[in-house]
């Protein structure tokens, strides 16, 4: 088990100097670069300066070289400065990882909270009435805009009702966790609802697979009750699937929770990339996008573990 | 003798959509059964007749949906305005149907190519198998975990003239780069389903006969099993499309899609969460036919996969 912990562990942080490669030659790719910056911001510069300064920054060397230097000062902790912030990087994202790891932490455990009873419901009912219904829930979940949704949600609880704050990160510094968490409200919901249509059908289909394998006859067989046939039997095997496709969706919860940063003014990572790609913040978008990315290898990580862990019948060498 | 023979078998295993041998009709009876998924069909129908037709409308009458109109703008539905006019007084109902011809113009571009590259990959990696397949199903599982969103912000964002492309610019460009943009990302559950049916195609006796009678891999994977995958690959794009409509409209939302003036149903919500408290309903009806599309587009998909394999009909919902 540790050896193949170790593996994953290896795998998943080649994947993320890959990805850092990849990124950093996209970033790379956006229209101008610093000195154009400069230049733009002082028109005194001449073109001597210019190439000075490109030297001094290394910008005239290949992408490989560049590159280099910019891992070797990463591996040293050197993140270089956010243009937009006029920050270290770290200082800059650090807040805004924990701002997005309240919204998506509440938001994951809403959506399985209300994933998995709508699943087992339909599951143990094919066809009904209350099946019908659940599936009608989970195809207008997975079709619905998320970013639509929250506008809606604005509409009814911030201009209608108004009981919510319409967006925003609430309160100055005195203010309490209450106030915040009002601010949080229809964000965290926002989210669970675009995700948890795609999780109840994956659970309802993985229920009905695993009530239909031989050990849940068994146990019916042996007069075991409904409900432990169900909870300690078919539940338990149906859940291991699931895992997995709650880490494949920690990729799509990031991308949703930019949406709904966004829409709701969240100071959170992917506000951040947002504003950071739009404004040439290239070392801001370059760490918030490597930030993301660790974010989700190390949930799929998570659960490559908890899954051969769970699963017996996962050889892991 | 031997040319004859493999032109028959062909024929016989081209047979896709009914393994019994009895063709469309088959599937057609089994699909309107799907009462919803035939419904939709019908609507889809319409919406892109309707969407087809707005130049008719607009020349049939005083309608415009690019004359900008301050002294009639946020106007109610009324006689002249069927839906009423947006911000800048332009005809709300006609800028939704130019909307919904790119809505539904790069979704069924972007599924079709996104449907050319899935099924290729699909293809290869199950008929090669080995760790050619590994590899190639690893690369498919790192882009699905991957935070797609903000990779495509920065892949939105990128200058074209420093990858030596020319630059264009205008409407059909931002058109042609979002298409190829959400191709780029939409392949990957193609490429899943058209790999597991060519594993278990590739091992059926037509294939082993096709080997005997000298055919090439390219020609058995091009005329033998290609025709026999097809049911997974029409199930695969008709539900890809709901998702690349989806992704179309937060790219446009986000201003990194289609450019106005240009409408989208995604760029129409742009500005419509600013105008929430004075025109509600600027945010209501673009957000409301996406929705609608793209439940649509997901039932179809389903109804699809009933007919054509009528096994799945317990596991999917």
């Amino acid at each position: 088990m540790l050896t193949y912990a170790a593996q994953r562990l290896g795998g998943s942080l080649l994947v993320l100097l890959i990805m850092s490669f990849v990124i950093y030659g996209l970033i790379g790719l956006m229209p101008g670069d610093p000195i154009d910056l400069m230049i733009q911001a002082d028109p005194d510069l001449t073109p001597q300066d210019q190439k000075r300064l490109k030297e001094l920054y290394g910008l005239d060397k290949p992408l490989l070289e560049r590159y280099g230097n910019w891992l070797w000062g990463a591996l040293q902790g050197d993140f270089g400065y956010s243009r937009l912030f006029a920050a270290p990087v770290l200082e800059v994202l650090w807040p805004r990882l924990i701002n997005t790891l309240l919204l998506l932490v509440p938001a994951f455990l809403l959506s399985v909270a209300l994933a998995l009873p709508l699943g087992i419901v339909a599951a143990t009912r094919p066809q009904s009435g209350v099946d019908n219904a659940i599936n009608l829930f989970a195809f207008a979940g997975i079709s619905v805009p998320p970013f639509w949704l929250a506008i809606l949600l604005i509409m009814l609880f911030a201009v209608s009702l108004g009981w919510l704050p319409a967006g925003g990160m609430g309160g100055g510094p005195d203010a309490g966790p209450w106030e915040t968490a009002r601010y949080l409200i229809l964000p965290v919901i926002a989210l669970a609802l675009s995700r948890v249509g795609g999780i109840t059908r994956y659970v309802r289909s993985s229920m009905m697979e695993s009530l239909r394998q031989d050990y849940v006859r068994t146990a019916r067989a042996k007069g075991l009750s409904r409900r432990r046939v169900l909870v300690n039997h078919a539940l338990r095997n149906a859940l291991i699937p699931v895992v997995t496709i709650l880490a494949l969706d920690m990729g799509m919860l990031v991308s949703g929770a930019l949406i709904t940063e966004t829409v709701f003014g969240w100071l959170g990572m992917g506000k951040t990339i947002y504003d950071a790609v739009l404004g040439n913040d290239y070392n801001l978008a370059l760490m918030g996008l490597l930030f993301a990315t660790a974010l989700t290898l190390l949930a799929n990580l998570i659960a490559d573990l908890a899954y051969a862990w769970l699963d017996p019948r996962v050889s892991y060498r | 003798m031997t040319q004859a023979r493999e032109t028959t078998l062909a024929a016989g295993s081209g047979q896709a959509l009914e393994p019994s041998g009895a063709p469309l009709t088959v599937f057609w009876r089994r699909f309107r059964r799907h009462r919803l998924a035939f419904a939709s069909l019908i609507l889809l129908g319409v919406l892109a007749a309707a969407s087809a037709s707005a130049p008719l409308i607009e020349a049939a009458t005083e309608l415009s949906a690019t004359r900008v109109d301050l002294l009639d703008r946020n106007q109610g539905p009324s006689l002249a305005h069927l839906l009423g006019t947006d911000e800048l007084g332009r005809d709300l109902m006609l800028r939704l149907l130019y909307g919904g011809q790119v809505s539904l113009g790069v979704g069924f571009a972007a599924a079709l190519i996104a449907a050319v590259i899935g099924t290729v990959i699909g293809l290869v990696a199950g008929y090669f198998g080995g760790r050619f397949d590994a590899l190639l199903m690893r690369f498919t599982d790192g882009v699905i975990a991957l935070p797609l969103l903000p990779l495509l912000i920065v892949l939105a964002a990128i200058d074209l003239s420093k990858l030596g492309l020319a630059a264009q610019s205008g409407d059909v460009a931002s058109i042609y780069r979002i298409i190829g943009l959400i191709a780029l990302v939409g392949w990957t559950q193609t490429a899943r389903l058209v790999r597991a049916a060519t594993l278990s195609m590739k091992t059926r006796p037509f294939v082993t006969a096709a080997h005997a009678l000298g055919a090439g891999n390219l020609r058995i994977m091009a005329v033998h099993l290609l025709p026999n995958v097809a049911s997974p690959i029409i199930v695969a794009t008709t539900l890809s499309i709901g998702n690349i409509i989806l992704l179309e409209s937060v790219l446009s939302f986000l201003g990194l899609g289609i450019q106005p003036p240009m409408a989208s149903w995604g760029n129409m919500l742009t500005n419509a969460q600013e105008l929430i408290y004075s025109a509600p309903m600027l945010a209501v009806w673009p957000g409301l036919l996406i929705f609608v599309t793209v439940m649509a587009f997901n039932f179809v998909g389903d109804g699809f996969q009933d007919a054509l394999d009528p096994r799945s009909g317990e596991r999917g919902a």
